[in-house]
């Protein structure tokens, strides 16, 4: 059923009781072409490209919760491109793109919206690295201005400038950046997906992989056996656990991040701020939500939440940037299970094992990667090759050193 | 979380740094291999569950130990010295 | 001013001789200490107080404590605005403010209550079907018109002018909750002895005894109430903490509160903070938080006068303020029927009740005659009239006749909920009781329990027992001994029937599950119509849970209708889990001071006195203050400072502190194998009395560290780092120790505070030195060559350490003194150095040198790069084993191709040359295929008089002489740049060794 404000009215007028559900809720075949375990974001958009460009749809998409309820339900719903590496920025930029035309590719409504992405500064020295990210995003065809500290003032008078630990000494905006809304992301895919055929398999737990002659050939669920010529692992946070049940070692480990929102509030914020002397950073939901979050815990954890130094660290790191949110009150907190990787990058793959993809490695930031993430690991499944974009998120890399390290932190996953 | 320090006493996990896994073996020496120590630098098991990982105390005695800590409930099982673990194993 | 209509003329816990004046959306009013703004608005008639979120409807007050999805305002004004304050948890004070939000231009009068008009097409989750086209109209029209709509109350924006501190606090047992199970629970803990700590949200403690008129031990409750309090404040262990709320529950008994310390005051007390944020360590804690009162879902059930009935009788037995004259009593239990019995003993007149339960108890029929209500059993109220006012409501009786019924207040009850929250928030899911129709904790957290209500053990008799009970064994498991159990005193009766009604159906209008977020009972179907059927579906696709109330009133009703709408039970549905806090939380409460200047703490260095009477100006550098540069008078800018001071180090002799540098001493028998294996170079031929330079890589091959060691003894070596790594450094060299090779006999401590460190540089700088140096140290070229590092004294006898070593490129030592001389030491090298002109310098000519010299620092040791990359790769050992030996081997890392240091100058020599530009062939377009590195640090060298640069490009070293672009389009600039060795001054280091 086609989404539209028409459909909606015509809806409207007989008390919307003509709506389908979104996806459909079929018991899982026996057997598939691809197997895609992890019904979040990733493997959803997984899903969606591999039927919508690939034409390949018979699917299953494996959810051991419900659809999305992984770290796409979970994030602050930041979109950006703005990286410094060659390794990554196309990546990113290709992700912007798919963003940027995200709705009508979905019929869906995921509320893109680019109202700007700023990063900020604090010192010559950040200054310097800020600049050498822009350009080498500009080199890239992905747009960034740097900012000095006035028009920083200009777009944002209420943070603290004058009294300031740290002063602000100006900032990296990407005016493309931006957020979404990140349900709709997930249901979008889903929809879109099962639209074209592919099966969105609820509350199927996949509990190992079931290999013969060396290759995996199918899965064991909490809903029986599945069978499967391709298996296609999009579950970060969860990668190792997956992975071990085809013997794997992952370079990553599973770190908690926290995020926050506010109660609702007037528009007080535009676009994403981020703050450059401490971890933090801050958007406003078209809600009204502040939306806002700071470093990873910095242990392995499983446990989707975290504790309160860094609930403290953040809450100061806002005061510091923006002293008028004291009385502003914090309504939820949560934390997601991610995967950290050894050098802060993603990897989708080959695995040494033939028939069995991987996607995973996400850090902090696998949401703005949603789109891109799913149509090149989908034309990794299809053709067996790395996309040209997604070419250096490759296992080796950690063997031949051609890792993409960002920041430049070394191979300890809680200090990317 | 609360780690109790074999010096120091039970204080707040802000006194420590955390570093990682704590079983894999730097392969040491001229005879190590790259293909070990990649291995060790940087594939892990990454469980789900009881996890021996290092922990700095920074802030407090400067020994590193050993936390095996429940990565589902963070529930802290035993706490060591990693000075003391390697001793032991030699001995 | 008004005078108070609804104000009953005796009765509850106001203070009628304390009154107070008080605005509401700029009317002045009147109520009295011991109220809350809600319980002052009713007292003085008012209704209407808000308006939701989306159709803007009108709204009055629901409850009577912290679920309060409705009564929403804007307290206070100015920088100390406080949006979406739950008007029922306001304790009034002398000249509150408050307003009505989220309306235009009129609480009455609410433009934007069309949006109930063009409901119809507002359901749940509308707009992701629409506003897709045309795409560029999303940012430009639509998102822009939604987010003015959306959000509620407005923040100030401005600074906050009030403060907020942290604190910490640690006891044997927590009580959360100050009703009747948490009090009897402090009660039996302090008795035995234990550390107790009682927190409750509230301003007074007592809980439902505040709300009840209920019996203990043959008395009014208030004197049991009375007398244990003056016990518990008799207990010295016991700490009473009102207007403390408990928000959330962390790893290892790590509670987070925040004490409203100013809230209730105009402002803050002097030096007093508005709010103070906790962590409260316990060994044990029971959660005694009590229950919360759930609304009936039926259309017009948001209509201001529609209250839940445990509010309306907290308001008339509390607050001595009666919610309406003219009451109906919706009940779907036994319990509500309290309400129409005090609202009658109280003056109001109950014109029905409608009981939900079929069965008529002739009990139940008797007391409805003696209220001379009319009695509706089995009946349900199916609408209501009014608008902004209760007017009347629509009865359908058990035979499905309607009648309506003249009201001004509409109670409705229909069970209560445990407020099991905390239990939850280590993912803890709480268990579906079927005999109490509610959900009760399920698995606890590790050393919590829970008392009373919380625990569904809704009776006050139950209250009391759990909490003697539950006291005494956390005080036993604490290790004290218990104080022995008294027996629970008894209480007057009470019964608990209940038979839930999730929603009424079959009547016309908008039945509310989520008022704040205007989520009906069509939203809930709409949502299991279209899939959205687990319960984070439900709550994510209608928004059922997520305002600012937090569900607290409505998960349970969706969870219900959506249980009916798919044929499950609602366990199998689903259960509602909820995440901290358990009410929302000042972001201010939770930084305390970590703000402004003192966001962090600022390390000084000892000298940092002496180079401000010199006149610097600071920068930040991490935590450290430095002195970047010192102008004098008629310097205008601080290129021509900068400029000065590197002439004149150049010229004569300049004077730097580099107390920040990180400095560890390490010594031991293995003290040199131990550097051998940390650093890439060889440290066993180092000469005892002679410095050399390290690098350290990560155990990945990239540059970790770098900074010079000296050997000061066979088994005593001083390692520097740089300012940035300093801690970094001293925990890596103990996990190589502790972890990697302990059966190296080893020690390290930083000494980095312990050592003021000065760099005294220049042609002059030993002649400088000699008048500091004590005359039997020959500091003579010869006695003291270049990378001499000897201690020494200074002064007549102070001991210090002199390391002959140049960042500079000049002749030129550090000299360290221990901390406290510090300060002497500069003064008394700026008197040697007079005769020569001394002249302080800061970071930014140590920096212009460095470049000058070619030098590398942080803006190429970035972890990035490998020693190679730097030039540096012929220190590395082929010898030995050493951290990131093997992983610096790999392919990638040892590319011909990769960036490699090399220097930078311009083509045209006024250019000005930027860090951070990129390096493009020269007739090569602009994009990152041929981007070849960058610019890592850049200068003014006043030596050369142009722009100098270091950088990292493709093959660097074997491009010596050719020309590139500079690419800097973030700031439009684009020059010839021509590739040069990086050592820009005296290359053959002549200086150095004068």
């Amino acid at each position: 059923m086609r989404y539209s404000v028409f459909s909606l009215l015509a809806q409207a007028l007989q008390g919307h009781k003509g709506w389908t559900p979104a996806w459909r809720d079929p018991a899982p075949k026996h057997e598939y072409d691809v197997v895609i375990i992890g019904g979040g974001g990733h493997g959803l958009a997984t899903a969606h490209y591999l039927a919508s460009r690939h034409g390949i749809t018979n699917v299953a998409v494996l959810e051991k919760g419900y659809l999305g309820s992984g770290n796409v339900g979970r994030n602050t719903t930041i979109i950006r491109s703005n990286y410094l590496l060659p390794g990554n920025t196309p990546f990113y930029e290709l992700s912007m793109k798919l963003w940027e035309g995200l709705e009508q590719d979905l019929n869906y409504n995921a509320m893109v919206s680019q109202r700007g992405v700023l990063n900020l500064f604090h010192s010559d020295a950040q200054r310097d690295a800020f600049a050498r990210r822009g350009n080498a995003m500009r080199l890239a065809g992905v747009d960034a201005e740097l900012l000095g500290s006035e028009q920083v003032r200009a777009m944002l008078p209420y943070l603290d400038y004058d009294n300031a630990r740290f002063p602000i000494r100006g900032g990296l905006l990407q005016r493309r950046g931006g957020s979404a809304r990140h349900d709709a992301v997930a249901w979008g895919y889903a929809r879109a997906a099962d639209s074209r055929g592919v099966d969105m398999i609820q509350n199927c737990e996949v509990t190992g992989i079931t290999m013969a002659g060396g290759r995996a050939v199918g899965v064991e669920t909490s809903r029986g056996p599945i069978r499967a010529k391709k298996i296609a692992m999009a579950v970060a946070g969860n990668s190792s656990r997956v992975a071990a049940m085809a013997g794997l070692r992952l370079p990553i480990e599973t770190h908690v991040l926290q995020a926050f929102v506010s109660e609702g509030l007037k528009p007080l914020i535009d676009g994403v701020v981020t703050f450059g002397a401490g971890h933090f950073y801050i958007s406003q939901s078209d809600k009204g939500g502040l939306v806002f979050g700071g470093d990873i815990d910095g242990y392995n954890s499983y446990a989707q939440r975290g504790n309160l130094p860094v609930i403290e660290d953040v809450m100061e790191s806002a005061m510091a940037l923006w002293p008028g949110l004291g009385r502003v009150r914090m309504l939820r907190h949560w934390g997601g299970v991610m995967d950290m990787s050894m050098d802060g990058s993603p990897i989708i793959d080959l695995t040494p094992i033939e028939g069995l993809y991987l996607n995973s490695g996400w850090c902090y930031g696998g949401f703005k990667a949603t789109p891109a993430s799913g149509f090149c690991f989908a034309h990794l499944i299809a053709t067996g090759e790395p996309h040209p974009v997604a070419s250096a998120y490759r296992l080796d890399r950690f063997v031949t050193g051609r890792l993409i390290d960002e920041k430049g932190a070394g191979a300890q996953p809680n200090l990317h | 979380m609360r780690i109790t320090c074999p010096h120091c006493g039970a204080r707040d996990a802000q006194e420590f740094t955390y570093l990682g896994a704590a079983d894999p073996q730097r392969p040491d020496g001229m005879a190590a291999t790259e293909a070990a120590m990649t291995e060790y630098v940087y594939l892990r098991d990454n469980p789900a569950g009881s996890h021996r990982e290092l922990w700095y105390h920074g802030a407090g005695c400067h020994v590193w130990l050993v936390v095996t800590r429940d990565t589902h409930t963070h529930a802290i099982a035993s706490v060591e010295a990693a000075r003391a673990r390697k001793a032991g194993a030699a001995a | 001013m008004s005078g108070q209509p609804f104000r009953l003329a005796s009765g509850g816990l106001v203070d009628r001789s304390r009154p107070l004046s008080f605005s509401f959306d700029g009317r002045s009013y009147r109520g009295f200490a011991g109220d809350t703004l809600a319980s002052a608005l009713l007292a003085n008639g008012v209704r209407l107080v808000g308006r939701s979120f989306k159709y803007h409807r009108p709204r009055g007050i629901l409850s009577a404590g912290p679920e309060e999805p409705n009564a929403l305002v804007e307290l206070r004004s100015g920088a100390r605005r406080e949006p979406n304050t739950r008007a029922t948890v306001v304790e009034l004070f002398e000249g509150l403010d408050a307003a009505s939000q989220n309306r235009w231009p009129s609480l009455a009068f609410d433009l934007l209550s069309i949006n109930g008009l063009l409901s119809p097409a507002l359901v749940a989750g509308f707009y992701y079907k629409t506003f897709m086209w045309p795409a560029a109209f999303w940012e430009k029209l639509y998102e822009p018109l939604i987010r003015r709509a959306a959000g509620l109350g407005r923040a100030a924006g401005l600074e906050d002018p009030d403060h907020y501190e942290k604190a910490f606090a640690f006891c044997d047992v927590l009580v959360i909750g100050g009703g009747p199970a948490g009090l009897a629970a402090a009660l039996a803990a302090g008795r035995s002895g234990a550390r107790v700590i009682l927190c409750d949200e509230d301003f007074r403690l007592g809980g439902r005894l505040l709300a009840e008129r209920r019996e203990i031990d043959g008395k009014p409750a208030a004197e049991w109430l009375a007398a244990t309090l003056t016990e518990l404040e008799s207990l010295p262990e016991v700490r009473i903490m009102p207007r403390t709320t408990v928000f959330g529950l962390y790893d290892h008994g790590i509670y987070g509160a925040v004490e409203r310390v100013g809230d209730h005051l105009p402002e803050p007390a002097p030096h007093q903070p508005r709010q103070r944020g906790w962590r409260i360590h316990a060994k044990r804690a029971i959660l005694a938080a009590g229950a919360l009162e759930r609304p009936i879902v039926f259309p017009g059930n948001d209509t201001p006068g529609v209250m839940l009935a445990g509010a309306a009788r907290t308001y008339v037995n509390r607050y001595g303020a009666l919610p309406g004259r003219e009451a109906v009593l919706f009940t779907a239990g036994d319990d509500g029927w309290a309400t129409a019995r005090d609202i009658a003993a109280a003056g109001g007149r109950i014109a029905a009740i409608v009981d939900a339960r079929g069965d008529s108890d002739p009990a139940r029929k008797a007391l409805a005659d003696k209220l001379g209500a009319r009695l509706f059993a089995g009946g349900a109220v199916e609408g209501t009239r009014g608008g902004r006012h209760l007017s009347s409501v629509t009865i359908r009786d058990a035979s499905g006749a309607t009648t309506a019924v003249d009201c001004d207040l509409l109670a409705v009850s229909n069970g209560w909920n445990p407020t099991l929250h905390l239990t939850s928030h280590q993912n803890g899911k709480p268990a579906w009781d079927d005999g109490l129709q509610c959900f009760v904790p399920g698995t606890l957290p590790a050393g919590l329990s829970v008392a009373g209500s919380a625990a569904g053990r809704f009776t006050l008799v139950q209250a009391l027992e759990d909490g003697a009970r539950l006291g005494r064994e956390a005080a036993a498991d604490g290790g004290l001994t218990p104080a022995p159990l008294d027996p629970v005193p008894a209480t007057d009766p009470e019964t608990t029937g209940l038979q839930p009604v999730w929603r009424v159906k079959g009547a016309k209008g908008k039945a509310f599950v989520d008022y704040q977020n205007d989520v009906t009972d069509k939203d809930v179907e709409l949502a299991a119509r279209e899939g959205f059927r687990p319960v984070e579906h439900l709550k994510r696709y209608t928004t059922l849970g997520m305002a600012t109330d937090q569900g607290k009133t409505s998960n349970l009703s969706g969870l219900a209708i959506m249980a009916e709408q798919t044929g499950r039970t609602i366990p199998q549905t689903g259960t509602t889990t909820f995440r901290p806090p358990y009410t929302p939380v000042a972001i201010g409460a939770l930084a305390g001071h970590h703000r402004g200047k003192q966001f962090r703490p600022v390390r000084l260095a000892p000298t940092h006195d002496w180079s401000r009477e010199q006149g610097a100006v600071f920068v930040e550098a991490g935590p450290w203050l430095r002195a970047q540069y010192y102008p004098r008078p008629g310097e205008n800018d601080w290129q021509a400072t900068v400029d000065r001071e590197v002439k004149a180090v150049r010229a004569s002799v300049g004077l730097c502190d580099v107390s920040t540098l990180g400095k560890i001493d390490i010594q031991g028998a293995d003290a040199a194998e131990f550097l051998e294996r940390v650093y890439i170079n060889g440290w066993k031929a180092l000469p005892v009395g002679k410095a050399r330079y390290g690098l350290m890589l990560r155990e990945d091959g990239f540059v970790m560290d770098d900074g010079t060691t000296s050997r000061l003894g066979e088994h005593h070596f001083l390692m520097t780092t740089t300012t940035a790594n300093a801690g970094k450094v001293m925990q890596h060299l103990e996990f190589c120790h502790q972890v990697l090779w302990p059966e190296l006999d080893v020690r390290m401590v930083s000494v980095s505070e312990q050592w003021a460190q000065a760099s005294i540089a220049g042609p002059k700088a030993r002649e400088t030195l000699r008048g500091v140096v004590d005359h039997e140290h020959d500091i003579s070229n010869e006695a003291f060559p270049y990378l001499a590092a000897r201690a020494v004294t200074v002064g007549g006898g102070i001991p210090a350490r002199l390391f002959r070593i140049s960042f500079s490129g000049e002749l030129a030592y550090e000299l360290a003194v221990p901390a406290a001389y510090g300060d002497a030491m500069m003064r008394a090298l700026m008197q040697a150095g007079q005769p020569f002109g001394i002249t302080p310098y800061g970071t930014e000519a140590l920096g212009v040198m460095r470049i000058e010299k070619g030098h590398v620092a942080g803006n190429e040791l970035n972890g990035q790069t490998t020693a190679r990359d730097l030039g540096l790769g012929k220190m590395m050992s082929s010898k030995k084993d050493y951290i990131g030996r093997l992983m610096a081997g790999r392919p990638a890392l040892i590319e011909r191709d990769r960036p490699s240091f090399v220097g930078f100058k311009p083509v045209d020599p006024s250019q000005r040359l930027r860090a951070g530009a990129h390096f493009i062939g020269i007739g090569k377009a602009a994009v990152m295929e041929n981007d070849e590195g960058y610019m890592t640090s850049v200068a003014h060298s006043p030596h050369l008089n142009h722009w100098i640069g270091l950088g990292l490009i493709r093959n660097g070293a074997g491009r010596i002489g050719e020309r590139v672009r500079a690419y800097d389009p973030v700031r439009n600039g684009d020059i010839v740049v021509e590739i040069c060795s990086p050592v820009f001054v005296d290359p053959e280091g002549d200086r150095l060794h004068g």
